[in-house]
């Protein structure tokens, strides 16, 4: 939480910051990045997601401040995931959690979001019994929750442990979240407000409250923002030795 | 699912259509409409294919991101939400408006473990 | 004294067998209620988070399911290999098989998040998924092995049994194989990342299955006062030894290659050397309970000849692979994902630490709840079907019994004159 685990790699950081990022850095004008990164209009009304969109988000754990966690606020506020009374804390839902690493051998530290990555190729989808857990055309991985049984492989298969299970009932869900007693669930990368032309909650808090570390976009847009950030500077994915191809790009480790 | 408990509740309404003088067995049902005047489709129809079209729509919005067509279960929740029922809850609910038939069909319902019944338009209201 | 072998009720009339049936009957209705608990509450009430994900009831699940594939062993050996002395074994092999199937998929049932949707399960497939796979093998199995049954049984039949009996072999190597798969694919946990998990469990199931197989046949004879011959008990003793022997070859092939490949260390330390009571269940537990006491006790000469010994190293063999799949499926999970390798990684939210994990009394009902549906329907398949042999005398299933008498006279009759 200290200045100099807060911006361990300032060249990084620098040469970030005078890149397309800066025209939208907070710190200046936060009112500016409201208008200026909108990922797209939403769809017509009946018109279905299609593969020439791959929504992705790139995380720049170098503007990522340990201890800072407003992207997990807007989660919870936006989904309402934590009204589970009975439940105990390790049987709460976790949509998104901050991790913060230590490399021993260098002593470099750095903090980071982790939620659902929206794999390429999710193992949750791929052990579904039911096919409840799935890869929608434009990248988000989502559970139909109308056909998800509850066996929690997809749980048992996700390397990001991005997966909660509901333990109990559970009420005052937000019209455009349901979710219930009995099923999966994890980050729908705020669908609704995507499909909608708007950024997922987190990625709006991160911009306007905090250090403006998230970027979404459309992966398959070359003129897209995070298209254009991710052609610039080295970014990486968390396990990509699985081969699963997340959609979160991470910067900075 | 939906569509056994759909073919359950046509069976219930088509017993319910048979003209019953008073006091003859269970009353028929009386739900409270809303502020509904006029359905997305006449009223006969929607009462025999509401669980078709929802659950039509619910495999289309949820897997192919259709969204903003006629038929959506939030668009239910705020024409017919009506002042619930029961007197701890205190929010314009859909559960007086789906209540009633499904009990007299002898059908559970499984939509709102999930979905919320309450209507936005009860702000501050909670169940 | 019967003059051959033939197929009989069980043998226990009225209130013996009622009570017996009453005394497995409130196992079944207090699993069952445990049953509605956890249904009705939800999951809340077990000792199952989003760290450890599957718990007890998987524990008891997947050992019956296991256990249900090797309990087939004698019928596939007498009507796949021919070997006769198994013969009249194979009917109630079959019996106990599908009765461990049932048991063991009621509790996998049972501990879904939304029970009620088994229909959903049967209706939406996902090829992809071993899971699916698994539906169809499970509920396949059942049925082979029940025209097996059928056709071993009756006697118009009786030419297809061998080949139902290869079938019904060939299915349950595949659905043993398809049980293992689903930890031996999942690429995310360091404990289930490896194929050698499916022959292994392959090799597990002969053993658990063939323990409680055994423990259902000595338990049957001595209620009913039959004559359970040496032959054919010392012959299970060896298969068991066997086994027993395999999956502790298999259990050290798996460590070793772990330890071979530097990405396993931390997990097999963990299981090894400091994971606490995983390490306890495993040294204690799978390998002293599991491998070296029955294996001891069924090779030393002073004691492998007993049948109460013979009974309890089986029963020693249930509790290890309890213990095994504890280990497997708990600790596996209790073990922290590595997001980073090589890094140390801490969060609100019990990352890179062990996850905390106590099953509650209602997930351990549960549990019981299919060991008890097990029983049940083995009891009232023997009630009601000819699936119990009558007497298993050496005279009728030993080749060499006529010789061995012979010497044994002569052995007599020498000492008499001497």
């Amino acid at each position: 939480m200290t200045a100099s685990n807060r911006k361990p790699h300032d060249p990084g950081r620098r040469r970030l910051l005078t890149g397309a990022l800066a025209a939208a850095a907070s710190v200046i004008a936060p009112g500016i990045l409201l208008v200026a990164p909108r990922p797209a209009a939403g769809r017509a009304p009946g018109e279905p997601v299609t593969d020439r969109v791959r929504w992705g988000l790139l995380i720049d754990t170098t503007r990522c401040e340990a201890g800072c966690d407003h992207c997990i606020t807007a989660c919870r506020t936006e989904h309402d995931w934590d009204n589970a009374p009975h439940s105990r804390p390790d049987q709460q839902a976790q949509w998104i959690r901050k991790l913060d690493v230590h490399n021993p051998e260098t002593g470099y530290t750095f903090s980071l979001p982790m939620m659902c990555q929206h794999c390429e190729n999710p193992p949750c989808a791929d052990v579904c019994p039911t096919g409840a857990s799935f890869r929608r055309a434009d990248g988000i991985v989502l559970v139909d929750k109308h056909i998800c049984i509850g066996c929690r492989y997809c749980m048992i298969a996700c390397p990001y442990k991005a997966r909660s299970f509901v333990h109990e009932t559970i009420g005052g869900q937000k019209p455009y979240s349901p979710r219930g007693k009995g099923t999966v669930e994890s980050c729908t990368l705020c669908v609704h407000r995507v499909d909608a032309g708007r950024l997922p909650a987190c990625v709006e808090a991160c911009t306007e409250k905090a250090g403006g570390a998230m970027v979404f976009g459309d992966l398959n847009d070359p003129g897209s923002e995070i298209s254009r950030t991710v052609s610039r500077i080295a970014t990486t994915q968390v396990r990509a030795d699985l081969g699963l191809d997340p959609g979160v790009l991470y910067h900075g480790f | 699912m939906m569509r056994l408990t759909g073919g359950l509740l046509l069976v219930g309404l088509a017993l319910g259509a048979v003209p019953v003088s008073a006091g003859d067995g269970v009353p028929l049902p009386t739900p409270a409409r809303g502020k509904g005047t006029q359905c997305v489709e006449p009223t006969d129809t929607m009462r025999r294919y509401h669980m078709d079209y929802l659950l039509h729509q619910r495999d289309e919005t949820v897997h192919r991101g259709i969204r903003g067509t006629k038929y959506a279960l939030k668009d239910c929740v705020e024409c017919h939400a009506t002042p619930d029922p029961r007197p701890e809850v205190r929010a314009l609910t859909l559960y007086g408006f789906c209540k009633e038939c499904h009990d007299y069909a002898a059908v559970s319902i499984d939509c709102f473990g999930c979905h919320t019944p309450v209507s936005a338009s009860s702000e501050g209201g909670s169940q | 004294m019967s003059k051959r072998i033939n197929l009989d009720h069980l043998g226990v009339q009225g209130p013996r067998f009622y009570v017996t049936l009453g005394w497995v009957g409130l196992l079944l209705l207090i699993g069952a209620a445990c049953a509605l608990v956890m249904e009705h509450e939800g999951h809340v009430v077990t000792g199952m988070n989003n760290q450890v994900i599957w718990g007890t009831p998987h524990v008891f699940a997947v050992f019956l399911i296991v256990a249900a594939s090797g309990a087939l062993n004698v019928a596939s050996i007498s009507s796949v290999f021919g070997k006769q002395m198994y013969k009249p074994l194979a009917p109630l092999s079959t019996v106990v098989s599908a009765a461990l199937l049932v048991g063991g998929l009621a509790v996998l049932v049972l501990d879904l998040g939304r029970p009620d949707r088994l229909t959903v399960a049967m209706t939406h497939y996902n090829f992809k998924s071993i899971f699916a796979w698994n539906i169809y093998l499970y509920t396949g199995f059942l049925l082979i092995i029940l025209a097996y049954l059928w056709m071993m049984m009756e006697r118009r039949m009786q030419p297809h049994a061998h080949g139902a009996g290869v079938v019904a072999l060939l299915w349950r190597l595949a659905l043993t194989t398809g049980t293992g798969s689903i930890f031996g694919f999942v690429i995310a946990r360091q404990a289930y990342d490896a194929a050698v998990m499916a022959p292994m469990f392959i090799v597990f199931s002969f053993a658990y299955g063939l323990a409680a197989f055994n423990l259902v046949v000595m338990g049957i004879y001595t209620w009913t006062d039959r004559d359970l011959g040496r032959f054919v008990t010392y012959r299970m003793r060896s298969m068991l030894r066997l086994f027993v022997g395999a999956s502790a070859y298999f259990t050290a092939l798996y460590h070793l290659t772990n330890l071979y490949a530097t990405e396993h260390h931390a997990w097999e330390r963990f299981v090894l050397m400091d994971g606490g009571p995983y390490t306890t269940l495993f040294w204690v537990g799978q390998v002293a309970i599991g491998y070296l006491a029955p294996l001891i006790l069924l090779f030393h000469p002073g004691t492998r000849d007993s049948y109460a010994v013979i009974a309890a190293s089986s029963l020693l063999v249930i509790a290890g692979g309890m213990s095994q799949m504890y280990v497997t499926i708990v600790g596996g999970q209790a073990f922290p994902l590595v997001l980073f390798p090589g890094m140390e990684v801490s969060s609100g939210f019990y990352d890179g630490v062990v996850a905390a994990y106590a099953p509650s009394a209602w997930e351990v009902g549960l549990g019981l709840l299919g060991v008890g549906v097990a029983i049940v329907i083995i009891l009232l398949s023997a009630k009601t079907l000819r699936v119990v042999p009558d007497n298993l005398a050496d005279r009728f299933l030993d080749p060499d019994y006529d010789k061995t008498q012979a010497e044994l006279a002569e052995e007599r009759e020498l000492a008499q004159m001497g």
